[in-house]
């Protein structure tokens, strides 16, 4: 009787191989000898009052990442979050000066978002448009929305029952490190082992697929988007409580870094890969470089361009490790 | 005799302009491999579609174990029993074997958490079964394309179905991955599987299959037991169909030397020390089943696939080709039988793509198109091709199947080729634009150009070549001369059944 077998190629190569495959290793590695020369460069590096604001500072884009990840794995996209980010802080804002408690204004300004996420995936799951025409207008049409909202002025003086969200502070830790780190492990964990948030894969993969694998693909998809719509409002949320104020300018350009930070941990814009620990490593990763041109006194434009040529050089060499993969089969 | 699976009664499925499926009834057992055959068109696809639940039949019944069942989608047979594996791999690259397999369907405990032990200990144990030794934790776009396709077959019975439809299974697998699933279909038949499957390879359907229906031009023109006939009746079943004369009648005048001689063509699996010649005005044919490397071999010598090795010479010369466009300017056009994915812009006008291979013919001092000249030259081709448009700035989407046709047989002929490769010419093209497309092919030969027409249409190839090379995994099996052509002999040859 005829048999398949391992063909070399086909088999893990050692258990060290296979934990180097991984792009969380590799990400974690660059970060440690960064981290390494950095303490060495500057004694500020290591202090916590450094790795606080490094931290308190990717909070914000850390937990979108979370739900951008998802999102990326299940073959979507969303450039509206940032709008959506600044919407919330306006809901938030102007039901607190109204006069509502801070409870319910919270889930209110929650409720909202999520409303923008609904219609994105409804609009991108059933009537099969294209997600990055259709969250490109979103964004412009929310950020339009919260201006109108607002009247053009930022909502001033909210009250403290409301700020304690992002400047409280639990064991000596600010709540927005707390709120991202508990994100990131649990996304993490849910994304890697729980059958439903795996559907996004096959989705992302190969949609015919995995709706013959008996996946509800336009019911995955609209749950992503309207998880990743409720991040960004987490997220609006605990930056509005942060500065006690609800700026209509905030959130500009994140859409972009998030999706950044979710390539260079590996996520594809092709669909099927990524996780969410890759995609906080490269957020962190971000961080840390900006941190450290700081630190060593780079001048602050060199920035971007240093963010963008690591996102490429990422990219690029994803693509050569893939090829030599192909090439060894 | 074996209790009956499944029941089709005066199945109809109409598509605009073509009747796929006419009145087919047919029954097939428990544990039984029934074969499908017939020619390409024949309406084999659409009735497997209909079973898989890809395409809703017009009218007609469908009975599984006795009940009637109606499919609105793939997912409603499945749950039915009844999988198709889909030419197309429906396995993801960036999962396990296992997560691939067991798709949707992994052992969970606590809060959905998947129990990956249990998943991969459970896929192991499926994969001996049909002894397969793989890591089940390996990502399938780590193993060779003979090894997923093996993948695919086992993700297919993996759900147990009830009935397994199998289209062309063998099509693209290697000779030694073709027994071991032959051995695997035989043994899921003596556990009570059912398989429809549907072959171009008569060999297959006298080594596997218990009994065979044959299909032609939509209807199901007879069952037969594998046990009770010979090739030969099938074949005649498959044909048995008159030739009319859309071909045109033309000069088969002497001709003198070669436009085109392919020395030596080989590509690893795909074709093998192919060689043959295309005299001035000759037109030959290229036969063989889908899969026989006839296109390959085709867009290889354009340049357009890799070689291995095999050397072209045009007008007796040997050129460098490379690339696409190498041959292009050295006098080689190769039309796609993807008219709308490779052949043409669909969203571009036809002027735009007429001129699309030819740009530096039309390209002035300074890099600025010469506009007045293709207008010139659209118009001109447009009439002189007869393409039914308004004007030239229409879009080619919305051309009819045979108006893009000629639109692309226009453009390319307006490259000063030495010789063409009309691949699948008139797929999807209605009578009347095929006779003009075959006028145009023979006044091109007549004008001394060397054609080359590859096409699974058989009639096609009788009507209109002067000479028929027949493929066959590969290779070239056989040559015929018009004096002997029968439609009898190609597919033999076609079929691996014969070889010169």
């Amino acid at each position: 009787m005829g048999s398949i077998n391992d063909s070399s190629a086909g088999s893990v190569r050692g258990k060290l191989g296979a934990i180097f495959a991984f792009r969380e290793t590799i990400l974690i590695l660059v970060l440690l000898v960064a981290g390494i020369i950095m303490t060495i460069a500057s004694p500020v590096f290591l202090t916590w009052s450094n790795i606080e604001a490094i931290l308190l500072g990717l909070s914000v884009e850390g937990t979108i990442a979370v739900g951008m990840v998802i999102l990326l794995v299940s073959g979507g996209l969303d450039l509206s979050v940032g709008s959506t980010l600044a919407f919330t802080g306006v809901v938030c804002g102007l039901a607190l000066t109204g006069g509502v408690p801070a409870a319910p204004a919270i889930v209110l300004a929650l409720l909202a978002a999520l409303a923008v996420g609904l219609v994105n995936g409804f609009l991108i799951a059933r009537l099969k448009m294209n997600p990055f025409i259709i969250t490109l207008g979103m964004m412009i049409t929310v950020r339009g929305l919260l201006l109108v909202l607002a009247q053009g002025r930022a909502v001033l003086n909210l009250p403290a029952s409301f700020t304690v969200v992002g400047q409280g502070k639990l064991l000596g830790i600010q709540y927005p490190i707390i709120v991202v780190i508990l994100l990131v492990i649990v996304g993490d964990i849910l994304l890697r082992n729980t059958r439903f948030f795996r559907q996004n894969y096959y989705v992302g993969g190969k949609e015919q697929a995995a709706r013959l694998s008996g996946i509800n693909v336009d019911f995955v998809k609209i749950f992503d988007y309207g998880l990743i719509a409720v991040l960004s409002g987490i997220s609006g949320l605990m930056i509005t409580a942060r500065f006690g104020s609800s700026s209509l300018t905030v959130g500009s350009g994140s859409e972009l870094r998030v999706i950044t930070a979710a390539i260079i941990g590996g996520a594809s814009l092709n669909g099927g890969e990524g996780s969410v620990l890759g995609a906080f490593l490269g957020a962190l990763f971000m961080g840390i470089l900006a941190n450290s041109l700081n630190l060593l006194g780079v001048d602050v434009y060199w920035q971007n361009l240093a963010t963008g040529f690591m996102l490429i050089l990422a990219v690029v060499l994803d693509m050569i490790n893939e090829q030599r993969k192909e090439k060894r089969r | 005799m074996r209790e009956e699976l499944l029941t089709v009664e005066g199945l109809c499925k109409s598509f605009p302009g073509v009747r796929a499926v006419i009145d087919v009834s047919f029954t097939l057992r428990k544990g039984e491999i029934l074969a499908l055959i017939g020619e390409n068109g024949a309406g084999k696809s659409t009735l497997s579609q209909i079973l898989g639940g890809a395409i809703r039949p017009d009218t007609g019944r469908i009975m599984l174990e006795g009940r009637t069942v109606s499919f609105n989608s793939p997912l409603d047979s499945i749950d039915a029993g009844i999988t198709m594996m889909f030419q197309e791999l429906s396995l993801i690259g960036s999962l396990s074997i296992a997560e691939n397999i067991f798709a949707n369907r992994q052992p969970t405990g606590a809060l959905n958490g998947i129990k990956w032990r249990e998943l991969h200990t459970q896929t192991d144990e499926f994969l001996r079964r049909f002894n397969v030794s793989l890591d089940p934790r390996v990502l399938v776009k780590r193993l060779p394309k003979g090894q997923q396709q093996i993948l695919e077959f086992l993700k297919a019975i993996s759900t147990g179905p009830k009935l397994l439809i199998l289209d062309e299974p063998t099509s693209s697998l290697p000779e030694q991955k073709t027994a071991y699933l032959m051995e695997n279909i035989a043994t899921l038949r003596s556990q009570g599987m059912s398989f429809l499957y549907i072959t171009h390879k008569l060999s297959e359907v006298f080594k596997i299959c218990d009994r065979v229906i044959v299909m032609r031009d939509g209807r199901h023109v007879g069952t037969r037991e594998t046990s009770a006939c010979t090739e030969n009746d099938l074949i005649s079943m498959m044909v048995g169909r008159e030739i009319d004369n859309i071909y045109g009648a033309r000069a088969r005048a002497g001709r003198d030397g070669d436009a085109l001689r392919v020395e030596g063509f080989s590509r690893r699996g795909v074709f093998r020390d192919v060689s043959f010649t295309v005299k001035r005005g000759e037109i030959l044919g290229l036969s063989g089943l889908v899969g026989s490397g006839r296109t390959e071999l085709a867009r290889a010598v354009f340049g357009m696939d890799p070689r291995d090795s095999g050397k072209v010479f045009l007008d007796g010369e040997a050129v460098r080709i490379a690339r696409p466009n190498d041959a292009i300017r050295s006098g080689i056009a190769y039309l796609t039988e993807d008219r709308k994915d490779l052949g043409l812009y669909l969203n571009m006008s036809i002027r735009d793509n007429l001129i699309a291979p030819s740009l530096r013919r039309f390209t002035g001092a300074g890099g600025f198109m010469k506009n007045r000249a293709i207008s010139a030259f659209a118009a001109q081709k447009i009439g002189e091709f007869s393409i039914a448009t308004p004007s030239a700035f229409k879009k080619v989407r919305q051309l009819s199947g045979g108006n893009q046709q000629k639109c692309l047989v226009a453009t390319w002929a307006s490259t000063e080729p030495k010789v063409i490769f009309f691949d699948e010419p008139t797929r999807g093209v209605d009578v009347g634009s095929r006779s003009e497309i075959y006028g145009k092919i023979e006044e091109l030969s007549a004008r001394g150009i060397g054609i080359v027409i590859i096409s699974s249409d058989l009639p096609e190839l009788i009507g209109m070549c002067d000479r028929i090379l027949v493929m066959h995994q590969g290779s070239i099996v056989g040559e015929v001369e018009r004096a002997d052509f029968t439609e009898e002999l190609i597919l033999s040859y076609a079929a691996g059944l014969k070889s010169s």
